[in-house]
């Protein structure tokens, strides 16, 4: 198989993956019977799944990447680290103080 | 969510939507005021037109500016926009104080006008003056600055200054069509949602901070992408100028920052057009968590146009104190972290939303230790002058400008960081005056040093020193006049984006800061006439050999204004200050050992039409004419579709040309006669100098 190949079906598994985690994501929400706590890790789950097709597939990050690579994910993570964490810990405050 | 039905058609747009039907039906002050700043964009557009008509250069504004991959014309044209929408935004910051100053129980304007012109003046300064300012310099300068040819993606930086432009449009037609949203520049919900702003206002805010938003993330993205992978040979990361340095750390800052704001904004765009229920009062919505994301980008987007701000002092210190700068290691490392540090305080600008201390109490620590950094840099930058050969050029006096007024916002910033004070002075005149102290000295001051600085190199002639030394000194007396005031009036109490108040002991101050908006309105005037006076005088203040100020980085090594491909042959960098040390060597202007055929990308019209198409998106999803949305996202899709099949995207100079043109401009240089400081804005500096030694 040609690189060219091989990199299109690279593309495609992604596309086909991030399709189908996407879906997944709005059939827990609209199902019935799925409990709400379940239903939100599911979300989550789903999210960081796609995170790492798009990474993988998209991006081409893999054990033959180089040191920048490294840094970029490691500095995208201490970021979103402190976005969500940082989100989490303010609203959460919030919603005990609302009462 | 009910609507009313809308013309298929025209959606909601009718005869009444411009004011001056408002003013023929009811005349007064304030829809004067509001026609009149209508009639301006559609007069100013027409002379425009005219001129260029007369003129007869459409086609070389459509060749040579429009079309054109070329990083540095897109740099200044990132500039020219963020200079037209600041003529405008300092104009409605001037009719705000001449409005106060009848305020007292009353005022000219009607409050509704004051909070549109509050509304456009901050979304204007920030995302259209501010924002393109830095994206414009760090587009000019950053690839002379490493040895590039160009950045990394021409094309697509193309396409983010079409998308900042389209915004742009959008805030500047909902002067004659429709109105502004009310909400501030930070457009809070519930406030805005459509429940209590159904008109079109706050969506025009929405679609203009939504698309100039992708345009900005697109921007960093291509600067970061060519700091590191298009340095010439040799061009170690600390081998970098400083600006290069902060414009790296500032891209990287807009990758991550501004897609938090395209989120909110579209989160809010769901809730407005489409019902949806992120910030709504009942169905599970919460309007706190837009005021958390919105703040996730808004802090680190001070830092995102102040880094720059930073990087041209550390350039322009050194440069004109002939020494090498002070602490390098120290600034790379400061810059750095304030990068970071940046995104763990977004939560003080809502101290008082509800959370509880303990929050409070680490978001505030968090903002004070973000002082320290600053701090450094100022030593250093003060450091560098100590004992250096100073000339006090237009470009030191803009520092010593902000060594005295940033050093002082910055303090307020700090006192304002304790959250038990910010309770009782948030909201108030006092943080107006505080966010003014930080972004004028700061954002504009420094851009503007920076203006002065490259401006010979992007054109080939100094403009003139003595107006702009004059130009200087009005923003700096205008400020103080125009924004000082604002720290005593917030301590009596007065409250901000007010625009009637009832104390009597206000009405003299406000005279007084009235006062220093108009000095403030000379001094832009006075900037913008140095650059018609200079272009006019240019055969005096010709400096083709291109190093005018004996400058210390690769820029100044080629001619001015430098060829499209910037280098005859890529540099081999040695050491930081690369520049100086050749010329310390006793041997710069030598021709190269051998050139190359050079690459270059052809012209394309993709950016006009993506930013056509997202002016057309936005200004129809505001009104909802739902046929044109449509028709332009197609038009988007087709456009980047359509451009991936186009093969033949790049021209080839021959390396025979590269080296005819190259020994022409080493004749010159050799001609010339190198002048030393003491020249330094005489006409005999036509940009040859002669060096300052030891390096």
């Amino acid at each position: 198989m040609t690189d060219a190949r091989a990199e299109m079906r690279r593309y495609a598994i992604g596309a086909i993956l991030s399709a189908v985690l996407t879906l997944a994501a709005f059939w827990v929400v609209l199902a019935d019977g799925v409990a709400r706590g379940t239903a939100l890790w599911i979300v989550g789950a789903a999210g960081v799944a796609q995170i790492a097709v798009q990474l993988r597939c998209f991006l081409h990050i893999g054990s033959a990447s180089k040191r920048e690579d490294l840094h970029l994910i490691l500095f995208s993570a201490l970021l979103a680290g402190l976005m969500i964490g940082g989100t989490i810990w303010i609203m959460t405050s919030l919603h005990g103080r609302m009462h | 969510m009910a609507r009313q039905a809308t013309d298929p058609i025209f959606g909601r747009l009718d005869w009444s939507v411009t004011p001056f039907d408002d003013f023929l039906a009811a005349p007064s002050i304030d829809e004067a005021v509001a026609s009149a700043a209508a009639a301006a964009v559609p007069l100013g557009a027409l002379a425009v037109i005219a001129v260029l008509t007369w003129k007869g250069l459409w086609g070389a504004l459509w060749r040579d500016w429009l079309t054109t991959a070329d990083h540095k014309r897109i740099g200044i044209m990132y500039i020219v926009l963020a200079g037209v929408m600041m003529l405008r935004a300092v104009a409605e910051g001037f009719v705000m104080r001449a409005h106060q100053v009848t305020a007292l129980d009353g005022g000219v304007l009607s409050s509704e006008h004051f909070a549109q012109l509050f509304s456009t003046h901050g979304t204007i300064m920030i995302f259209f003056v501010a924002t393109p300012l830095v994206t414009g310099l760090m587009n000019f300068a950053v690839p002379l600055q490493i040895g590039a040819r160009d950045v990394a993606f021409p094309v697509l930086n193309q396409v983010s200054l079409a998308l900042t432009a389209s915004g742009a449009g959008l805030v500047m037609i909902s002067l004659v069509i429709g109105q502004f949203g009310t909400g501030g520049w930070t457009m809070y919900p519930p406030y805005t949602s459509a429940t209590f702003s159904p008109g079109p206002g706050v969506d025009y805010w929405v679609w203009a901070i939504g698309i100039s938003g992708i345009g900005s993330t697109l921007a960093g993205l291509n600067i970061a992408v060519t700091i590191y992978k298009n340095r010439a040979p040799g061009m170690r990361f600390l081998r970098m100028p400083m600006f290069t340095w902060t414009a790296l750390c500032t891209s990287i800052m807009m990758i991550y920052a501004f897609p938090a704001l395209t989120v909110a904004t579209a989160m809010m765009a769901l809730d407005r057009t489409l019902g949806f229920h992120f910030f709504t009062n009942d169905l599970g919505g919460n309007m706190m968590q837009y005021a958390n994301i919105f703040w996730m980008f808004g802090h680190p987007e001070v830092y995102i146009v102040v880094l720059p701000a930073y990087g041209v002092f550390s350039e322009v210190s050194s440069t004109f104190s002939a020494k090498r700068l002070y602490g390098y290691n120290s600034l790379v490392i400061a810059t750095m972290a304030i990068a970071v540090i940046s995104f763990t305080v977004w939560l003080h600008h809502f101290f008082t939303m509800g959370q509880g201390a303990r929050v409070n109490a680490a978001f505030g620590i968090a903002t004070m230790i973000i002082a320290v950094p600053t701090g450094v840099k100022v030593y250093d930058w003060m450091a560098t002058m100590f004992r250096g050969r100073v000339r006090l050029s237009v470009p030191i006096i803009y520092l010593v400008g902000f060594f005295f007024l940033f050093v002082f916002g910055g303090l307020t910033g700090v006192v304002l960081a304790n959250p038990t004070i910010d309770y009782q002075i948030h909201n108030s005149q006092f943080l107006v005056g505080h966010f003014h102290n930080v972004l004028i000295p700061g954002v504009i001051f420094g851009v503007l040093a920076g203006i002065h600085y490259w401006f010979p190199k992007a054109f080939g002639f100094r403009l003139h020193e003595r107006t702009a030394r004059v130009g200087a000194c009005l923003w700096f007396a205008g400020f103080v006049f125009a924004f000082l005031p604002l720290y005593w009036l917030g301590l009596m109490g007065m409250p901000r984006r007010s625009a009637t108040y009832d104390n009597p002991a206000f009405e003299p101050v406000m005279w007084v800061t009235a006062g220093g908006a108009a000095i403030v309105v000379a001094a832009l005037g006075v900037t913008v006439w140095n650059f018609y006076a200079s272009t006019r005088d240019r055969a005096a203040l010709a400096c083709p050999v291109g190093d005018p100020w004996d400058g210390r980085s690769l820029e100044w090594s080629v001619p001015a204004p430098p060829p499209a491909y910037n280098f005859y042959a890529l540099p081999q960098v040695k050491s930081l200050d690369p520049w100086t040390i050749e010329k310390a060597e006793g041997a710069p202007y030598q021709p190269a050992d051998a050139y190359e055929d050079i690459e270059m990308p052809r012209p394309t019209s993709l950016g006009v039409v993506i930013g056509g198409a997202a002016f057309a998106m936005g200004f129809a999803v505001t009104w909802w004419v739902w046929w044109l949305a449509g028709v332009s996202l197609a038009v988007i899709a087709g456009a980047v579709i359509a451009r991936a099949f186009v093969q033949d995207t790049t021209r080839t100079i021959p390396a025979r040309e590269v080296e005819a043109a190259h020994q022409k401009v080493l004749q010159q240089a050799r001609q010339i006669r190198a002048v030393d400081r003491d020249d330094e804005i005489a006409p005999a500096n036509l940009g040859h100098a002669a060096p300052e030694v030891p390096a």
